[in-house]
């Protein structure tokens, strides 16, 4: 197994309050590795932090995360997030920009400008993100004006299209219908060949659908990550086997 | 029981009729808010309609006991008072209202929006007086420059509040979702944020011009007035306000519809400047 991101007692904050205690947790590469725990255990600022969006709101973090053996914490976010993406819970594309331009955006806004580069780009992730067959005769229409399944792919798209090493998701389908929720179950297997993907989830169907490894946290701390079989099958803690059962959370 | 069903009638006719009274109330109210309204259109298109021709826009103004002529130079110089007025209050606002709204959070950005909220609570006048002894006094004679940095201080405060307002409407997860793509903060804000509330800003700098477009007293002692025709930037210049302030109080009757006629412009200047400000920022997608 090889290993995308290593992480070494990782700690968060927001302000005072320590939201992480102490996370050390193997990534591997190009493998899905779900995070499931109850609500405010702290997922979704776990994901914050290998992108470096926790500090966006205000957070702080103690600790090492290395990616590819480079500590993370002491890059420059900008280029960090190029490598690292993220697909957030409700789907966000730009209302102000094209079909299109939301998928070139991280491109063009990053300087590039030759089109004949950025329109192959833009194709080849929308195909990758099963959007192109729905939106190809649309691409110049807006990027709100289409379904929220439609919207989230679209995201996915615009992520791909700066090419990343890393996906991060913060429940990308808990705002979707039951059908666009396996849309993007599938595009996540799919992904897995190109990217590490790292998906939050509070559907633990899905986390078994989707994933290669599971870690469930509780309170801020890992309570056990091994493979996704053996969590969900015969988990060695008792509160991740009450977790996954039902019986808690 | 009966009795019981009679007083819940009872009680619900009381409050079918209250509801009819409050209703037709606002309604009311509605009215009266709009009646000022039509009463100037109603006077302003009556009493100008008279002088309103070509004349008016591509003639000066005849001297004293002629009759006929037109205010041009007044139109032009409106034009330009409101164009440098722009230049200086629509970047001062819009950069100020951005940065209140993204990086203001703090002190300084407390001190800055009680300031422009005290600005724009200041009288035009005083607004004049100062422009006054900024520019006309070091200059020694009035000027359009003066008149339009009075404007332009004007602006300031509803352009930025209003783009602070319209940067704050647009959701937090469109500036997360430009970081998360690696976009630097100040393109972010730049090309998505600032993008996304485009429109609300431009009404917002609509809203500014239009105000400027209508002060008079702010323009007395800067811009002053002009006879003649001038666009230059360092001489007096004519406007419509100001026109319309010397004509109303004049005693001929013939200046006195001028006036009229210059009101009725002014209304049609800023109606044009509002359908030009809608077809730049009509958006390029239909919203369903």
């Amino acid at each position: 197994m090889e290993i995308k991101i290593s992480v070494k007692n990782l700690e968060a904050f927001y302000g005072k309050n320590k939201v992480l205690h102490n996370i050390s947790i193997d990534i591997p590469k190009n493998k899905v590795l779900a995070i499931i725990g109850p609500s405010g255990c702290g997922k979704s600022t776990f994901i914050r932090c290998l992108n470096r969006m926790h500090e966006v709101v205000g957070g702080s973090i103690k600790g090492e995360i290395l990616l590819d053996g480079e500590d993370l914490t002491k890059t420059d976010p900008v280029l960090l997030r190029k490598r690292v993406g993220m697909v957030f819970q409700k789907p966000n594309p730009f209302p102000s920009m094209s079909i299109f331009d939301n998928v070139a955006a991280g491109l063009k806004l990053n300087g590039v400008r030759n089109k004949k580069l950025i329109t192959p780009i833009v194709e080849k992730c929308l195909k990758q993100s099963a959007l192109w067959d729905e939106v190809k005769d649309q691409l110049d229409k807006s990027g709100a004006n289409i379904s929220g399944g439609q919207q989230q792919r679209l995201c996915i798209a615009r992520t791909l299209a700066v090419d990343p090493e890393v996906i991060l998701m913060d429940e990308p389908a808990s705002a979707l219908d039951p059908i666009s929720t396996t849309k993007i179950e599938d595009l996540i297997f799919q992904l897995k060949k190109d990217y590490t993907i790292v998906i939050v989830t509070h559907n633990m169907q899905q986390a078994a659908r989707v994933s290669d490894y599971t870690a469930f946290f509780y309170m801020g701390e890992i309570i056990e990550f091994d493979e996704t079989n053996k969590i969900f099958i015969s988990p060695s803690n008792k509160q991740t086997e009450d977790y996954v059962r039902g019986r808690f959370g | 029981m009966e009795n019981d069903m009679k007083k819940s009638n009872l009680f619900y006719y009381r409050k079918k009729i209250t509801s009819f009274i409050m209703m037709s109330l606002t309604f009311i109210a509605a009215l009266a808010a709009i009646i000022p309204l039509v009463l100037i259109f109603y006077y302003t298109i009556s009493k100008g309609i008279t002088y309103l021709n070509i004349d008016f826009f591509v003639a000066m103004p005849k001297p004293v006991g002629e009759s006929g002529g037109g205010m041009a130079n007044a139109i032009v110089g409106t034009l330009i008072l409101i164009g440098i007025g722009g230049a200086i209050g629509i970047p001062v606002g819009i950069m100020t209202g951005t940065y209140l709204s993204e990086f203001g959070n703090n002190k300084f950005g407390y001190i800055v929006r009680f300031l422009t909220d005290v600005l724009s609570g200041i009288p035009s006048i005083v607004v004049g007086v100062v422009a006054y002894t900024m520019v006309v006094v070091p200059m020694k004679h009035f000027s359009a420059l003066a008149g339009g940095i009075a404007l332009g201080i004007l602006m300031i405060p509803t352009i930025t509040r209003t783009t602070e307002e319209m940067i704050k409407l647009v959701p937090h997860s469109l500036r997360e979702a430009g970081l998360a793509l690696g976009i630097p903060k100040w393109k972010t804000t730049l090309s998505i944020v600032l993008k996304t509330a485009w429109k609300g800003i431009a009404t917002g700098v609509l809203l500014g011009l239009s105000r400027a477009a209508g002060e008079t007293a702010p323009l007395l002692f800067t811009a002053l007035g002009n006879r003649f025709w001038s666009t230059s930037i360092g001489q007096p210049i004519a406007s419509l306000t100001v026109y319309i302030y010397d004509y109303a109080k004049s005693p001929f009757e013939d200046w006195n519809q001028q006036a009229w006629t210059a009101a009725l412009v002014l209304i049609l200047l800023i109606s044009l400047l509002s359908l030009l400000f809608r077809i730049i920022t009509r958006s390029k997608y239909k919203t369903n």
